[in-house]
């Protein structure tokens, strides 16, 4: 049934693409998380001149689909004479920068609004009582917001990243050569369904089983302070939460 | 402003459209059969639908559907020349919409699954306690309730899936997608065009979400604020 020669001729591609997508999995999801804290502040804040930009970025690009977001700054910015004149033209003609640039800015969106969705969650008690000792701003966020906020985003977080690492296929379409450029490269050249598209599919379902048991040894770090019945129960792998109403 | 191709990209939509409430319509079906068979007692059926909702949730969109494409073409083509019917192609559309389906109905299983769940089991029984039929157990008390549970995450789902269909113009089908590549290509402009048909994706998610809030309001009527589970 499976041409075992394939298999072992294919291997080194495969490889070759696993750590591709791996690659842009780490530097995608760290600059989502770098930009996306101080954002989610600010889309919780009660000021509308802070919250009003940052939600109308995160509607922008949680409404609109990955594929476009990636087409309309890999093939639609060089349309200007303007970005191909300017000196970061050697950035936006790379595929893997304007890769990187949309899965981070779309990975930003969605982490964002999980992570504002946590601080705002926020008992009101713990607040007050952090500005009662006196505490500055900037301690009520390391201190009290944060550490709360982000063990309830926790689980919701690992769903996102999870989505991230299934995004990274769209690589594909921008001449990247990630796993499923692989794969569809392997099928073009073997016609063949499970020695390409199935070989692919292994090393995504292996790699979400990592990233799934991660974040399961994360959530029994960060929240084990919670009763052993609610803290026991598995983190279930959810839609990523499109807009909410 | 568009070199004439606005109507072209719209019609494009009209396929867009059709596309995602199809994809939709077999999503619901796998969703409800996922969601039946997680709850019903046989271990088997129960170990199927686990095993259909973890694979799929673990696998990327775009290759779950060049898999079905290009699979499904090949199956097709050996039933075919065992029964000797000669070559019949892969529909594009129905392959991208029975993906699409297959895909969200993974997710639809768990929305389901968890709207039936909410269901106080004591009505249940007191329907049948009153001589209901099956049927009607499930026609007057778990499908209006169930409906009201599960539209929160129903509307997500429509919002993934809606975006989801553009990756149907990689395996084919002259979606909108497709279409601002098509202009692109002609007009040299492809930041206008790829940027048009990612406003229209944002007004159709836009309108989806109002028209889906007052389906809520609807649904959620003579319901107390703070027992509506949201």
């Amino acid at each position: 049934m499976i041409n075992w020669e394939i298999v072992r001729d294919t291997l080194p591609a495969f490889w070759g693409g696993l750590q591709i997508t791996i690659a842009l999995l780490l530097i995608s999801s760290a600059s989502g998380l770098v930009l996306s804290v101080p954002l989610s502040v600010a889309r919780a804040s009660t000021r509308l001149w802070l919250r009003a930009p940052v939600f109308a970025f995160t509607y922008v690009f949680r409404g609109t689909p990955l594929l476009v977001q990636l087409f309309v700054i890999y093939y639609g910015l060089p349309q200007f004479d303007m970005v191909r004149d300017s000196s970061l033209w050697f950035l936006f003609r790379e595929p893997w920068f304007c890769a990187w640039l949309a899965f981070t800015l779309n990975t930003t969106a969605y982490t964002t609004e999980i992570f504002a969705g946590a601080i705002r969650t926020t008992p009101s008690g713990e607040l007050e009582a952090a500005r009662a000792i006196g505490l500055t701003n900037w301690q009520v966020f390391r201190d009290v917001f944060w550490p709360g906020a982000w063990r309830r985003a926790l689980p919701q977080y690992g769903n996102e990243i999870v989505q991230m690492m299934h995004a990274t296929a769209l690589a594909s379409t921008v001449t990247i050569v990630e796993i499923l450029r692989v794969a569809r490269d392997v099928y073009t050249n073997y016609l063949v369904i499970p020695e390409s598209f199935g070989m692919a599919a292994v090393f995504y379902l292996g790699l979400t089983l990592v990233l799934t048991t991660g974040f399961r040894a994360l959530e029994r770090h960060y929240l084990k302070h919670l009763d052993p019945a609610s803290s026991m129960s598995a983190p279930k792998l959810q839609n990523k939460a499109a807009i909410h109403a | 402003m568009f070199n004439g191709y606005l109507p072209m990209i719209l019609d494009g939509l009209k396929v867009t459209l059709s596309v995602a409430s199809v994809s939709l319509a077999f999503a619901s079906v796998f969703g409800l059969a996922g969601a039946s068979a997680k709850l019903c007692g046989s271990p088997v059926l129960r170990a199927v639908a686990s095993g259909y909702t973890t694979v799929v949730r673990s696998l990327p969109d775009l290759l779950l559907m060049l898999m079905v494409f290009y699979g499904g073409q090949v199956l097709l083509n050996r039933l075919t020349e065992m029964q000797g019917w000669g070559y019949i192609d892969v529909n594009a559309f129905a392959a991208g919409t029975l993906t699409l389906g297959f895909i969200f109905g993974a997710y639809l299983t768990e929305t389901f699954r968890g709207a039936i769940l909410a269901i106080p089991k004591g009505q249940i029984e007191a329907g049948q306690a009153y001589g209901l039929s099956a049927l009607q157990v499930l026609w007057h008390i778990v499908l209006p309730q169930m409906i009201r549970h599960a539209l929160p995450g129903f509307t997500n789902n429509w919002l993934v899936m809606l975006k989801a269909t553009a990756l149907v113009s990689i395996i084919g089908l002259d979606d909108m997608v497709h279409r601002a590549s098509l202009a692109s290509a002609a007009t040299r402009e492809p930041f206008t065009f790829y940027a048009l048909i990612g406003l229209i994706y944002l007004s159709v998610t836009t309108a989806s979400i109002a028209a889906l809030t007052m389906l809520d309001r609807w649904v959620s009527r003579g319901i107390r604020k703070e027992e509506a589970v949201r």
